[in-house]
């Protein structure tokens, strides 16, 4: 039964609408045209909309940011990436972004959805009022997104290769951005992920700094690795050493690493408050 | 056909018309106004538009009687001095609904020499223009041309008829563009100075490709292509130290074996590692080491993968044409309904049969 004033509902919507646009590019790609960038951005502006309203109404909820628990946190990378992309895709107009982009939150948004086990706990007020801390979480996990949008553009980048170097040209790989500008895709974002989760991670240690009793251990070890391991792909790109396929291969196992990391960090927290429903909406 | 008004085209194009003869038919600037002229004063002929290109010569009008397009076409033959029945041979010609269907089926580019190239379009409007300029359409040609336009523009839209390169310079440029985006920024390089190599190098610069050199075997030969070209040239003996200067390298020598073997490449890679090197190797034998194509960022295409994509395209936009045809007919037939009781001599519309020299009340376009 679905409700306009529980988020879930909205986040079906957003999901929907994300499915849509993941269903106009398959539909354009099979039929061997070029979708409409117009309508993509619009299905996918709309989504973001849905999504935003669902995400404001468990944030209500939750007393802050919803990054409480795993359903939580996979709805808010993938918010985060389709920020990302309603800035960067007007802006460097990288053809099949919004398809790439809608197949990635379609992936994200339906799975926590789906999955009732990931929002079976809602941790509340689980930032203590602590606007910084909260601010570090979310900036956490913006990082997040623009790292799945670098996997995507990764997965672009070894796609148009492979069809410029095996003389595939037709089809899916006719639609392609250009070698070049995918490169220069991947290197912009791999600076902003690094960047974002610098900061986070630098707005994070003030606090830890001062009392070492809350540092999460499991969870501020991951999120160093993680970042460490995005530095050091990031530095070797820029003198030249990760380039090309093997920078992309980088790119993507590091943001399965990432996501695959988010269950064990999330499972090592101690719930400040549970909500009273504890059985998700369906 | 009837003493009332009716639509008509009459020409000849490459589809009958071999090129000497085509050649011949050709209306030079001098001999376009002079057509003009006369087809301006020749009684009984209400509209007309001359559309003159390499491949084509079309008359397009509205003619008052029967016997007017038989003028015009003999005013036609009396300034380019062919006999009227040698004309006979080769024309087209159609009237009403299929004279209708034949400007869009051109403008769309599916009568062209090259299917579903662009350029006709651009010289339909070109004719057009001029005819307005000088006053030579009225009513009747105004909506056919400004709905042709249209309607050429929606079945380019609306089927695969233009994608894809048919020429092999083309598809290495739009490969090159695949790679690099924009060839704006992208030095190129050409080595050997032949006619292949220049004509690609011409499409390069026509994409937007500002920075050329030119390096042959014998820096004499460089010299003047290069000065065609707007470009630099470059003794041989530097190519190998330069390699890595160069995103674009069209080689064209005619060398009895590889000039560039995979160990340079490699060299070059490593001073450009992270940017990609796109050889195109059009040259019998193969310059570029094929090998080469196995180091990273290094793309690597020859005369026969280019002639393959040129030839795969061409078989893409034939499989549309069937799709464009139908596009066209229903397009065709609503602007035939709409101008036809401006043009009563073509009622009731001719049969859409295409037919060559044949006679103008019964005939439709060949293309």
């Amino acid at each position: 039964m679905f409700e306009l004033t529980h988020d879930r509902t909205w986040l079906w919507l957003a999901a929907a609408a994300y499915f849509g646009g993941f269903a106009l590019g398959t539909t354009a790609l099979l039929r061997d045209r070029r979708h409409s960038h117009a309508w993509m951005y619009a299905i996918i502006a709309l989504g973001y909309v849905l999504q935003t309203t669902g995400l404001y109404l468990r944030g209500l909820e939750v007393k802050g940011c919803p990054l409480g628990n795993t359903f939580e946190i996979f709805q808010f990378t993938a918010w985060s990436a389709i920020t990302l992309y309603l800035v960067i895709g007007p802006t460097f107009r990288l053809s099949l972004l919004g398809y790439f982009t809608c197949m990635l939150t379609t992936t994200l948004t339906l799975s926590s959805l789906a999955i009732p086990s990931w929002d079976a706990v809602r941790r509340v007020g689980i930032f203590g009022g602590n606007a910084w801390i909260e601010f570090h979480a979310a900036l956490a996990l913006f990082s997040y997104g623009v790292f799945g949008l670098l996997a995507l553009t990764s997965i672009m980048y070894l796609l148009q290769v492979f069809s410029l170097k095996r003389h595939h040209l037709r089809g899916l790989f006719s639609f392609l951005p250009s070698v070049r500008d995918l490169d220069h895709m991947n290197l912009r974002l791999l600076v902003t992920g690094v960047a974002l989760l610098a900061a986070s991670l630098a707005v994070g240690s003030a606090y830890w700094l001062d009392d070492t009793s809350t540092v999460n251990a499991p969870k501020l070890l991951i999120t160093v690795a993680v970042w460490l391991a995005y530095t050091v792909a990031c530095v070797l790109r820029v003198r030249q050493v990760l380039i090309a396929k093997r920078l992309a291969w980088t790119c993507i196992i590091l943001f399965a690493i990432a996501l695959l990391s988010l269950g064990p960090v999330n499972s090592s927290r101690q719930p400040v408050e549970q909500t009273a429903q504890s059985q998700p909406q369906r | 056909m009837s003493d009332a008004p009716h639509l008509f085209v009459v020409g000849a194009s490459h589809h009958t018309t071999p090129l000497e003869l085509r050649e011949k038919l050709a209306l030079g600037d001098a001999k376009m106004a002079a057509f003009q002229q006369t087809l301006s004063t020749l009684p009984g002929l209400r509209e007309f538009t001359v559309l003159n290109t390499c491949n084509r010569v079309e008359i397009y009008g509205v003619a008052e009687a029967a016997d007017t397009v038989a003028r015009v076409q003999d005013s036609f033959c009396g300034l380019q001095a062919i006999a009227p029945a040698d004309f006979a041979g080769i024309r087209h010609a159609a009237t009403g609904l299929g004279a209708v269907r034949h400007a869009i089926t051109v403008a769309a580019g599916l009568d062209s020499q090259m299917l579903g190239e662009t350029e006709i379009l651009g010289q339909l409007k070109d004719a057009y223009a001029a005819a307005q300029s000088r006053r030579t359409v009225g009513p009747v040609l105004n909506r056919v041309f400004q709905k042709t336009f249209q309607h050429a523009k929606h079945v380019r839209t609306h089927t695969a008829i233009t994608e894809g390169n048919i020429s092999v310079a083309n598809v290495a440029v739009e490969l090159a563009l695949k790679i690099f985006g924009d060839l704006a920024s992208t030095r190129v390089l050409l080595l050997g100075a032949g006619e292949i190599g220049e004509k690609t190098a011409k499409a390069f610069q026509s994409r937007g490709a500002r920075d050329l050199t030119v390096a042959s075997r014998t820096f004499e030969r460089a010299l003047p292509v290069a000065t065609a070209l707007g470009a630099a040239a470059l003794p041989w003996d530097q190519v190998e130290s330069r390699l890595a200067d160069f995103a674009i390298v069209v080689a064209s020598t005619s060398a009895p074996g590889s000039i560039i073997n995979r160990a340079q490449v490699a060299a070059a890679m490593q001073r450009r590692p992270a940017d990609p090197l796109f050889f195109i190797d059009l040259a019998l034998p193969r310059d570029i080491d094929p090998a080469a194509a196995e180091l990273e960022n290094v793309f690597l295409y020859n005369l026969d993968d280019l002639a393959q994509i040129a030839a795969e395209n061409r078989a893409a936009r034939a499989a549309e044409v069937g799709r464009a045809q139908a596009i066209i007919a229903d397009k065709a037939a609503a602007l035939w309904k709409k101008i036809a009781p401006q043009v009563p001599g073509d009622s009731p519309a001719p049969s859409s049969a295409p037919r060559h020299s044949g006679d103008l009340g019964a005939s439709a376009p060949s293309g």
